[in-house]
């Protein structure tokens, strides 16, 4: 079996973002970038097939700058065999990813396909569904569990008030939640191995995808703040501010 | 403008989420279609057809759709969009894994988690967990969107008189089945709506100890919430995790205990009315943004306010 694992390239999730003055972006200057913390979660599952036998091989892809060899090289030191970048020199809303994976996914072949469910920069929650309709194939977005089988996977998916379980014919898609597993740090002698894996570089053009973005971002602004309040010294004045003061319980 | 409200249900009854998505769509335009996808979902209709502006509930009942399977209500949910402006769902569970298929198939796309609506094709959403608002216009004909439930009002369900039809086509692409649900069966309100919420954190220690919430919540019909934090050291399950990777709320009164205020968790709870945090680290974060804070340890102070309410 083949695993194809798109990821992307992010700012860290450590880094407090925030506005530009001129509110035309996010001011990312000198913020440390890293891999999609659900994207991590995808090839360690995608790793962890291949280690115990399901899976033969392991593909990252990733679309973006030549910036984003960075995390390619970090999924193949975290396992994957061979990683392939999109270059695309403008930011590729998700359904344009989705495009530009189908036509990955019809060169490659792949059984399985594994993304995060959301990539905390525009938090969109929508490439991996939107491959899915776009290949025809099921999909199980917000794994907890995965199962593979001959032919189909099963599911655990965290869904609103619990868990639901579905079986999925193969070829499939899988969306990452963080409790599918935990992924591990890549090891020195491994982030060494990694720099001689293969690394192919295509264009969107290669592809013949027409990417452009549908929507424009007319401003980034910062939330309102909210004021610190007063601290009580007491449960009692606790009690007594919540029914008295805010009026919030009786 | 006419405008598509997919309904969120279990085949039985009208969940609440729907009602705010109604109101996002009355901002948009006065010709409101909502679809009632399931089965044996006569019922869910039938109160649908009460919300007042409500023109037609469209029924798609079939085996196909009983179990929400994405790939047969994102290409149902396509089949039946082209007509429209605009296709709502709430940015549920639900919503968050069936929309993005029908956008796809439409060759659209989708703005997710909507807090604001602009104009017909400008609103606003939340990136980078919540820390910068964006402004999004869109160029394509139809808009799919998300929305974001504590952003915006319940609309009115009694007094309609919406017409129902049926929809006869059946979408069903065969390659997804239902195994099972496991859904935690409790008598607590639900985490999105309800008008107070009590959260643990870390500073919990571990699961035996949310029970200490568990009395506060039942004297004051509170939900029980967790911070990611909380989740990961694997205190409580995923779904009643707060914050921009879990749930997003804004009751009257959100009480954290033992929670540091990590911004992921702060992205999750903090258009909520009245803030409390419970603290012993007179330090914690999410001092900065609480209107009454308590300095104290989190199990002498929990029993005692159990005993005080």
């Amino acid at each position: 079996m083949k695993v194809l694992v798109p990821v992307k390239r992010v700012v860290d999730y450590n880094v407090k973002v925030k506005a530009k003055s001129d509110e035309t972006g996010v001011d990312l200057a000198n913020a440390k970038m890293s891999l999609n913390p659900f994207c991590e979660i995808a090839i360690e599952e995608a790793v962890r097939l291949k280690e115990a036998g399901k899976a033969e091989e392991v593909i990252a892809v990733s679309i973006g700058s030549d910036a984003s060899q960075e995390q390619l090289r970090t999924s193949l030191a975290l396992g994957a065999d061979k990683a392939i970048l999109v270059k695309s020199e403008f930011d590729v809303e998700p359904l344009g990813v989705a495009k530009i994976l189908k036509e990955v996914v019809n060169k490659e072949n792949p059984d399985l396909i594994i993304l995060g469910k959301q990539a905390i920069d525009d938090d969109s929650n929508q490439t991996g569904q939107m491959l899915a309709s776009l290949l025809g194939v099921a999909q199980g977005t917000f794994a907890s569990e995965v199962n593979v089988a001959d032919g189909s996977v099963e599911v655990t998916r965290e869904i609103d008030g619990g868990l639901q379980t579905v079986n999925l014919n193969l070829p499939a898609i899988i969306t990452t939640d963080l409790r599918l597993n935990e992924p591990r740090y890549a090891s020195l002698p491994n982030i060494m191995k990694a720099k001689k894996k293969p690394l192919e570089i295509i264009t969107t053009d290669d592809l013949g995808i027409d990417a452009s973005p549908r929507l424009t971002t007319l401003k980034v602004s910062n939330p309102p703040e909210r004021e610190a309040g007063v601290k009580v010294e007491s449960v009692d004045e606790l009690v007594d501010k919540l029914k008295n003061e805010a009026k919030v319980i009786s | 403008m006419s405008i598509l409200v997919i309904a969120e249900h279990d085949n039985q009854e009208l969940k609440s989420s729907t009602l705010n998505v109604v109101s996002a769509a009355e901002i948009l335009g006065s010709e409101i279609d909502v679809l009632v996808a399931g089965a044996d979902c006569m019922a869910v209709a039938e109160s649908v057809a009460c919300i007042p502006s409500v023109s037609r509930v469209l029924v798609a009942d079939n085996e196909a759709y009983q179990n929400y399977l994405a790939e047969n209500i994102g290409l149902l949910i396509a089949n039946l969009g082209s007509n429209y402006s605009h296709i709502l769902a709430a940015a549920t569970s639900n919503g968050k894994n069936c929309l993005p298929r029908a956008a796809a198939l439409l060759d659209v796309a989708q703005i997710s988690d909507i807090s604001a609506i602009v104009d017909e094709d400008t609103f606003e959403r939340p990136i980078y967990a919540g820390n910068c608002i964006a402004t999004v216009k869109s160029s394509d004909t139809i808009k799919v969107i998300t929305v974001r439930t504590t952003s915006f009002d319940s609309s009115a369900n009694q007094g309609g008189t919406a017409s129902i039809e049926s929809v006869s086509e059946i979408s069903d692409l065969g390659v997804s089945s239902f195994i099972k649900e496991e859904v935690a069966e409790s008598d607590r309100p639900e985490l999105t709506s309800a008008d107070i919420v009590i959260s643990g954190g870390r500073g919990m220690q571990n699961g035996e100890n949310f029970s200490l919430l568990e009395g506060i919540a039942d004297k004051l019909g509170a939900a029980i919430g967790a911070s990611r934090a909380a989740v990961d050291s694997g205190f409580v399950p995923n779904d009643m995790q707060v914050g921009q990777t879990g749930k997003i709320v804004a009751p009257n009164l959100y009480i954290a205990v033992g929670i540091s205020g990590a911004i992921q968790h702060l992205a999750g709870m903090k258009d909520s009315k009245v803030i409390v945090a419970i603290n012993k680290d007179e330090e914690a974060p999410i001092f900065q943004i609480a209107d009454y804070g308590l300095v104290a340890d989190l199990f002498e102070a929990l029993p005692e306010l159990e005993s005080k309410l």
